[in-house]
């Protein structure tokens, strides 16, 4: 017989109620997924007295976003108390101004979108619609409209976008406007940062000199 | 139970009502029930597209202050089987009516109608709020122009909100020798930019203003492009999947056509 794929969901009895482990490999939504299902099937399992729970995520940091659908899903056993949320030696919750949250769809005119940490946009930004963030804002798409990264004042904050035609970019108190006329050779991807106080625009493959630390270098994954 | 197509833009004068008006006429002409509804309360117009001006005695507000009954406010077109104008006011403003009245009277509209087409007022404020209540489907019309596509966008991003299925383009006034100077946005661009599936492109076409001042829709007499354009759309609306018209003989523009086809 092949290796058995590991359950998503593990439960487990304990002395102070019951302990789900929640494997932190495989992506949160496909264990969210999991762990619906267990609780709507074997409904004769669940009810019963009111039972205290802990929820181990392993090596996982979850977002608060998350957190209120995993909370969610246990709502649909009302004597399931959620006691607890662990993460392996450390918060469970991820910091919200780190990481990258990632979001998709049109920002129309009108429109805004507006978050936490590093945005990373796969979908565009249209003319009149703006995306603000506290960190940096990445586009996989188009930035039509205005970009403000570093809404704190984070000026290390760079925007980047596949297709580079804002009307407008912000990042932290610095302010710049599109040239009035977009030559075509500036098609290709892009990304600003502030230079001296001032917004600057560079092609893609000069990023390296402003995060040489990022610069990737050929290296395999260990087995 | 037929279905409301409610038709907006958020720019005025992009051809709302023309769209409505040839659209409706189009489904009447292959045998469906049709009433075309204009909601532009204090800015009549369908009634003059369709040469009907002279019959209304009733109108949608006279319906929904229960002046009259629905049946008396609704004027027969007599060059279809099936194609009936419920009028707008002309004497009242959008405050005679509210959301949830409109919506009581599409539902009613529906149950004896197979298109409902809902001529919506410009702009995003409550005559389109109104309008667009009570529809399951919406057409959003703009033309080739920044700033009628800018305020297509805006319609889009309010209807996306709304309980109604993901709107269908129509663009405008199509103008290719424009395009190919430089001075208009192509197609490409439009939908690009929209992000949301073309129902039809529509050519600049001098007969349709004719068709406007002689009060008969073009789709009853000519067979211009833009003529064909629309009877198209009305095809497409009752899911046909018909090709996209090309105005432009170029070998290019036919092999960016073909990329439409598609969108049905
Ligand atoms: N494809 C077209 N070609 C030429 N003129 C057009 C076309 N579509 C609309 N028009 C003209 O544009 C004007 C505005 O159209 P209308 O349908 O009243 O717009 P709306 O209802 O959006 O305000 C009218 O004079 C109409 O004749
Ligand atoms: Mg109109």
């Amino acid at each position: 017989m092949g290796k058995m794929l590991k359950s998503g969901v593990t439960i487990k009895g304990t002395r102070n109620g019951l302990l789900f482990l929640l494997d932190d490999v495989r992506p949160f939504t496909v264990i969210l997924n999991e762990l619906r299902y267990k609780l709507e099937q074997s409904a004769n399992i669940w009810d019963g007295p009111d039972t205290a729970v802990s929820i181990r995520l392993g090596q996982r940091q979850i977002t608060r976003q998350e957190e209120t659908e995993l909370r969610q899903l246990f709502a649909i056993r009302r004597n399931l108390i959620i006691r607890e949320i662990e993460a392996e030696g450390m918060p469970y919750l991820l910091d919200e101004n780190r990481g990258i949250q990632i979001k998709t769809g049109t920002i129309r005119s009108g429109q805004m979108l507006e978050q936490r940490g590093d945005l990373l946009l796969l979908g565009d930004v249209n003319p009149g619609g703006s995306v603000r963030s506290t960190g940096s804002i990445y586009i996989l798409g188009a930035l039509r409209g205005l970009a403000h990264a570093g809404i704190e004042g984070d000026d290390s904050c760079i925007i980047a976008a596949s297709i580079f035609r804002p009307t407008q970019l912000r990042i932290a108190d610095a302010i710049s406007r599109a040239p009035d006329k977009w030559e075509e050779s500036e098609l290709g991807s892009k990304f600003a940062y502030l230079l001296d106080g001032q917004i600057a625009v560079d092609k893609m493959n000069h990023l390296g000199q402003l995060w040489p630390d990022k610069v990737w270098k050929e290296s395999r994954l260990r087995q | 139970m037929g279905e409301a197509i409610v038709v907006t833009s958020g720019k005025g004068g992009v051809g709302k009502s023309t769209t409505s008006c040839n659209i409706g006429v189009s489904l009447a002409l292959s045998d469906k029930k049709v009433c075309l509804v204009d909601t532009d309360i204090g800015l009549r117009n369908l009634d003059v597209l369709l040469g009907l001006e002279n019959r209304i005695v009733f109108d949608l507000v006279d319906v929904i202050e229960e002046n009259c009954l629905l049946s008396q406010a609704l004027i027969k077109d007599q060059r279809c089987e099936e194609l009936y104008l419920l009028p707008s006011a002309q004497a009242k403003d959008k405050s005679a009516v509210s959301a949830t009245q409109i919506n009581r009277l599409i539902s009613q509209l529906k149950e004896q109608f197979d298109y409902v087409i809902v001529d919506c007022p410009a702009g995003i404020e409550r005559g389109f709020k109104n309008a667009i209540r009570g529809a399951e489907r919406a057409i959003v019309v703009t033309t080739a122009e920044n700033t009628s596509v800018r305020d297509a966008d805006r319609v889009i991003g309010l209807l996306e909100k709304e309980k109604i299925a993901p709107p269908k383009l129509i663009i405008n006034r199509l103008r290719p020798k424009m395009i190919k100077n430089g001075g208009m946005m192509d197609i490409d661009e439009v939908t690009a930019l929209l992000a949301i599936d073309l129902l039809g492109v529509v050519p600049e076409d001098e007969e349709i203003i004719r068709a406007g001042n002689l009060g008969e829709p073009l789709v009853f007499s000519t067979r211009s492009p833009a003529s064909r354009a629309f009877y198209n759309i009305a095809r497409r609306i009752q899911g046909e999947s018909i090709p996209l018209l090309t105005f432009d003989r170029e070998k290019k523009m036919v092999t960016k056509m073909k990329k439409w086809l598609g969108f049905a």
